[in-house]
């Protein structure tokens, strides 16, 4: 099945185009919206991408690679991103962590073999007035206890997004 | 998100009340600046600004209207306006609370800005982890669109301006304002070397405004009151109220505004409730990770960006992290280490190179297998890193590696294999 944007996703990147003087500074908010329906960036979808900016399949590339909100690799349905950095680290986050580590059974940079949880650790988020932070799907959690960032995770639905 | 008193209640406002609504905001008098400053010739909102003593937000302090100056009258290209939300020095997280509780006064900073400098577009440039806030940011610029407050025509001025969010997608660099502007071209976040500045050829290789969202929160103020107003909020040089984010060991971290020139001492121990569990007081860093180290001893000083400097340190985001005993400072520092070589974007070599250098030498110190030479090697890294790359990254990296080392020795001596 060849790949293409779904009506509504069509819809947003058409929406994109006329906010910029060129199709080059549309390219991030689109790769997010490829990610948004293809899960992650795998080069088919980067060449897409390139395809219906008219740009370059290397400029896409260059461009994906910067950026760690980017994927360029599959990512758990719950992408489960933990602050360590300093207000964080006062705060107790090695403690969360590894309160999720033990629950998740992976390591940091790993996914469970469900493919249901990927747990990275982060640098700061721009909470750090509410630390301990974690965000779960790039929303925020935040003020944790290990004990709560464990509820967190068991409260998730299983089946679908949410 | 945790708000706590304020002292002078013009920056954070009442939490009780939803300032993502526009009828709320436009009750406690939203849209007169704009309007104020639609009667007003450009010179003079550009010379209220000079007046006010307003300095840049994003942490380098400086002076606003100075910078707004410094962008062409007559351009045969757009201008635009970028505004830098991308909120990613460690320690600060006072941006955060305008895009999620309250946008309105930032668009109205946009509006009167580009009308001063005859900008059409503007881009709020939003860090990507912010999702809801860029959420809440574009719904509320789409119901000033439906209110005529932006687009064609604002407010009958015959101003047209139009704004949009552009996210980020998780680089500390992009904060930097010429990485931010490639960025926003869609291309990898790597600075540029200055000049030319964004001024005369920045977004698009055109004259381009870069400022920091708290910078232009203020500009509503300054044109309803009067640059002299906001002057007098704050110290000589230092205008206005500031938000401080105070994090870590204190008994009630958030965010607080002050005038400029409030003792850090008294934030710390009167408005934070002092340290935690009553623990001894460590150490301070005043204004986000990159800002030298204080001593306890340090801190009974005016908080703003001239005194800051007289104790070697800098006023930065003002995102104040304080530090109780017990905590082993060399933790703290290789957290802060470990993130500027995370973010370095590679471009230049001593930033790239020596920003690894450091980490590997902190470890090797906490691990119990260094000796006195390489605290000397982790010096001259830091030394040969700072003033040496494009961008102040480097500098932001280093900083705190001579502080800590000079400020606290014995954090770091005691692991080491020949410690005395
Ligand atoms: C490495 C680096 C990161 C920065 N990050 C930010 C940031 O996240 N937000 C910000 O407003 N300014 C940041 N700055 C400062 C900007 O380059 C720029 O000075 C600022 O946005 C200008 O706005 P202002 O004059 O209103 O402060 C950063 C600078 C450097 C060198």
């Amino acid at each position: 099945m060849g790949i293409q944007f779904t009506p509504e996703i069509e819809a947003q990147f058409k929406s994109l185009l006329p906010r910029y003087p060129n199709k080059l500074a549309a390219l991030i908010p689109t790769l997010y919206l490829a990610q948004e329906q293809f899960g992650y960036l795998r080069p088919e979808v980067m060449e897409y991408v390139a395809q219906r900016l008219d740009l370059p399949a290397s400029q896409v590339l260059n461009t994906a690679t910067f950026y760690t909100m980017l994927h360029k690799k599959p990512v758990g349905r719950y992408h489960i991103e933990v602050c360590t950095n300093v207000s964080c680290y006062l705060r107790g986050c090695d403690d969360v962590l590894e309160a999720l580590q033990k629950k998740l059974s992976i390591e940091c940079g790993e996914t469970t073999a469900d493919g249901l949880f990927t747990l990275d650790e982060v640098q700061c988020l721009a909470a750090c007035g509410t630390a301990p932070v974690m965000c779960v799907n790039r929303i925020y959690r935040e003020n944790l206890t290990p004990d709560e960032a464990v509820k967190i995770v068991d409260g998730l639905n299983k089946s679908t997004k949410p | 998100m945790d708000i706590h008193h304020m002292a002078t209640n013009v920056l954070l406002r009442d939490p009780s009340i939803d300032w993502t609504n526009l009828d709320n905001h436009r009750k406690a008098g939203g849209f007169e600046a704009v309007k104020k400053a639609f009667s007003m010739d450009a010179d003079e909102i550009i010379n209220e600004t000079k007046r006010s003593n307003l300095r840049g937000r994003g942490g380098a302090g400086f002076p606003t209207g100075v910078k707004w100056g410094f962008v062409p009258k007559q351009s045969e290209k757009p201008k635009y306006l970028a505004v830098n939300a991308d909120e990613g020095e460690p320690g600060t997280f006072k941006d955060r609370y305008w895009l999620r509780k309250d946008p309105y006064p930032l668009i109205e900073g946009c509006i009167i800005c580009a009308y001063a400098l005859g900008i059409n577009t503007t881009y709020i440039y939003i860090r990507g982890e912010f999702l809801e806030e860029i959420r809440i940011v574009e719904k509320c610029i789409e119901q000033c669109r439906r209110a005529g407050l932006l687009g064609k025509n604002i407010l009958g001025s015959g101003f047209d301006m139009e704004c949009w969010v552009h996210p980020g997608a998780g680089a500390y660099i992009c904060g930097e304002e010429t990485a931010m502007l490639s960025s926003l071209e869609g291309k990898a976040g790597q600075p540029k070397l200055k000049p030319p500045f964004p001024a005369v050829e920045g977004l698009f290789r055109c004259p381009t405004v870069v400022n920091n969202v708290e910078t232009l929160v203020c500009i509503p103020l300054i044109i309803q009151n009067g640059g002299k107003w906001f002057a007098d909020l704050g110290t000589d040089r230092n205008g206005g109220p500031k938000v401080f984010g105070v994090s870590g060991h204190v008994k009630r971290p958030g965010l607080y505004e002050f005038p400029l020139g409030v003792n850090l001492k008294d934030v710390i121990y009167k408005h934070c409730g002092g340290i935690l569990n009553d623990r001894k007081l460590k150490a301070v860093i005043p204004g986000g990770s990159s800002c030298p180290v204080l001593t306890p001893d340090e801190i009974d000083i005016p908080a703003d960006f001239d005194s800051f400097k007289v104790v070697g340190s800098m006023l930065g985001t003002a995102g104040v992290i304080v530090i109780a005993e017990p905590t082993p400072l060399i933790e703290v520092l290789l957290r802060i280490a470990r993130f500027y070589a995370h973010e370095s974007c590679g471009q230049c070599t001593p930033c790239r190179e020596g920003t690894g250098w450091m980490v590997r030498i902190l470890e090797n110190i906490r691990k119990g297998l260094a000796t006195k030479k390489e605290i000397g090697l982790l010096m001259d890294a830091a030394t040969k890193i700072e003033g040496n790359t494009i961008c102040a990254l480097g500098d932001a990296a280093a900083w705190p590696v001579k502080s800590f080392l000079q400020k606290f020795p014995d954090e770091f001596s005691r692991y080491l294999v020949d410690a005395a």
